[in-house]
């Protein structure tokens, strides 16, 4: 199992020059690999895989890194086997922050999505963590799945009536919404960035402490942990994430689900292996921009749709495999 | 196989480290713990017995500092609990809950080494003892062998040995555990209560048991604490609290009790009501 880790980043690496060759023009990957270490200035194919390929496949891999940790942090921190950003509202109020953001204040307010997205995702979080906590203890494990499903639903409602006020956000946004990199920009990845570095930084410190927090709130504390404290920064931790990653790819599901399972069970002596689990959800976010590149060449499917279509099932198969 | 011969003297009087004063928990007319006092003694088994919602649970988090006290206080070494850092109260008490949480996949050996974290740095950064610390706690509990296991595959009485390992691997002189015996068979419990009872008498440490099996805790119990309505009713030795009155005082039971023939310890037999 030593091997899991230079294996994933071999696996991550191979893949990112598959996603920088494909393209209107595809390249070979030795050019891809000159483009990168030696690029010619005067060559344009080198200037769009630069400018354009590269910041598209960061950004995969920035925002399914950053789902990946931000789901496995959330099940560790609720103890629900199915909290994630997208099941708990939080990628719902994060969309929504930035759809009301960039409809009040224009397309000006567009660079600000990561601090729009940390802003709504927060929102929705203390919204939902309020509606469980009025709930019978024994109840709120349901209760918390319920509270996420509703505030999605009336965020969602929310984005609906948005949209008829301002056609125009509604032009700018559709995309991304749906879950997509495309039109990802140096610019937009160095915005998000700082959010994920800082979010996965904090969740990998964070990390041995997780797991004592997943013992039970009475258990953690009578191990000297205290878990207020603990609680408040690894909820941040998970803003942090979901944030950059929704901004630089839209709310996408499951790979916050799919992700930190999958690599449970393949490497299940491993509590809480993050590392692991930011690789995974990388991995998996180029695998899944290739695949929305790939299957309707030349037309594009957006990458939510590709990650919902492969990983809905995939979930099913977990939760059979893990029963 | 286990010794059901519990040694008829305890270990000699020592200050109590962990006592409750005036001890109350809850507002209005029926709190759920009320002028409570309360001293450990160390070096000994004490169990709390009573019926249920009589806040014997209550009680245990009250002593280990998982609960807010409206009145009186707990003192762990003469200094009142709720001054003392968190990680400080877990460095010399511990406390096993009745439900925890089990991770899924981990191993009997990662389990147990959780209950190292008190004695841990910032982020977790092993501690030069922490190896032999978990290897002792595995050979008490007899989980040597088991502990590359994955907790899931272990029986019920198994799973509970590897919880009491982990509040051992925190090598804290106090344990409170919280009906540690609960959903087990009869002869596991009994395996699981004498070696809890070992710990006492071999490892020096003070337990605080909540049980709700009358004769386990009579058999056991160096002093015995019964509880009914958020009040100690009695304490004392087994013999002093296993009375048929007290017995039909706190449970409501009509019963007579006897020596057991071969340790002479009290054993409850109630009868059935007409």
């Amino acid at each position: 199992m030593k091997m899991a880790l230079p294996l994933a980043l071999v696996l991550l690496a191979l893949s990112l020059l598959w996603h920088l060759s494909l393209g209107s023009r595809s390249m070979g990957w030795a050019e891809v690999v000159q483009a990168l270490l030696a690029p010619d200035s005067a060559s344009p194919a080198h200037a769009v895989l630069r400018e354009l390929r590269l910041p598209r496949a960061l950004a995969a891999i920035t925002a399914g890194a950053a789902l990946a940790v931000a789901g496995a942090v959330l099940q560790a921190l609720t103890r629900n086997p199915l909290a994630e950003p997208a099941t708990l509202g939080l990628a719902a109020g994060a969309a929504s922050a930035v759809v009301l953001g960039v409809g009040l204040g224009g397309a000006a307010w567009a660079p600000w999505r990561p601090v729009l997205a940390a802003g709504g995702a927060l929102s929705a979080a203390m919204l939902v963590a309020s509606l469980t906590m009025a709930a019978p203890p024994a109840r709120r494990q349901a209760t918390l799945l319920l509270a996420g499903a509703a505030v999605t639903a009336c965020l969602l409602a929310l984005d609906g009536a948005a949209f008829l006020l301002w056609p125009e956000t509604f032009r700018t946004l559709r995309l991304w919404l749906a879950g997509s990199l495309v039109g990802t920009d140096a610019g937009r990845l160095a915005m998000a960035a700082p959010f994920a570095l800082a979010g996965l930084a904090l969740a990998l410190i964070l990390g041995p402490t997780l797991r004592i927090l997943s013992l039970g709130e009475d258990m953690a504390r009578s191990l000297g942990l205290a878990t207020g404290r603990m609680q408040a920064l690894a909820l941040l931790a998970v803003l942090l994430c979901t944030a950059a990653a929704i901004a630089l790819a839209g709310p996408l599901g499951f790979v916050g689900l799919v992700v930190p399972h999958a690599i449970r069970l393949a490497l299940p002596q491993h509590a809480l292996p993050l590392p692991m689990i930011a690789l995974g959800g990388a991995l998996l976010l180029v695998l899944a921009d290739i695949a929305a590149r790939l299957v309707l060449a030349p037309a594009e499917l957006s990458t939510g749709l590709v990650t919902a279509l492969f990983g809905a099932p995939v979930f099913l198969w977990l939760v059979r495999a893990r029963a | 196989m286990f010794d059901r011969q519990a040694p008829a003297t305890p270990p000699a009087r020592l200050a109590p480290r962990l006592t409750a004063r005036n001890l109350r928990l809850g507002y209005g007319p029926q709190p759920v713990l009320h002028d409570l006092d309360l001293d450990i003694p160390t070096g000994q088994m004490t169990v709390i017995v009573g019926p249920n919602g009589c806040g014997k649970s209550t009680l245990l988090k009250a002593l280990a500092r998982l609960l807010p006290i409206s009145e009186g206080e707990v003192q762990l070494d003469g200094a009142p609990i709720r001054d003392l850092p968190t990680r400080g109260v877990a460095q010399r008490l511990a406390l096993l809950p009745q439900s925890p949480a089990l991770p899924d996949g981990v191993t009997v050996r990662d389990l147990v080494a959780q209950g190292r974290f008190p004695h841990q740095g910032w982020l977790g950064r092993a501690h030069p003892d922490d190896g032999a610390a978990i290897d002792h706690a595995l050979a008490l509990t007899g989980l040597s062998d088991l502990a590359a296991r994955p907790v899931t595959a272990l029986s019920g009485g198994q799973r509970q040995r590897v919880w009491i390992a982990m509040v051992l691997a925190q090598e804290t002189p106090l344990i409170l555990l919280d009906e540690p015996t609960a959903w087990l068979d009869l002869r596991v419990q009994l395996d699981l209560m004498a070696c809890l009872h070992r710990l006492t008498r071999e490892a020096g440490r003070t337990l605080v048991l909540v049980l709700h099996e009358l004769n386990l805790a009579a058999a056991f119990a160096d002093h015995m604490v019964m509880l009914r309505a958020g009040r100690i009713v009695a304490q004392g030795t087994p013999e002093a609290v296993m009375t048929p009155d007290l017995l039909h005082q706190v449970f409501g039971l009509t019963a007579s009790v006897i020596p057991d023939p071969q340790t002479g310890r009290p054993v409850c037999l109630p009868t059935a009501p007409l």
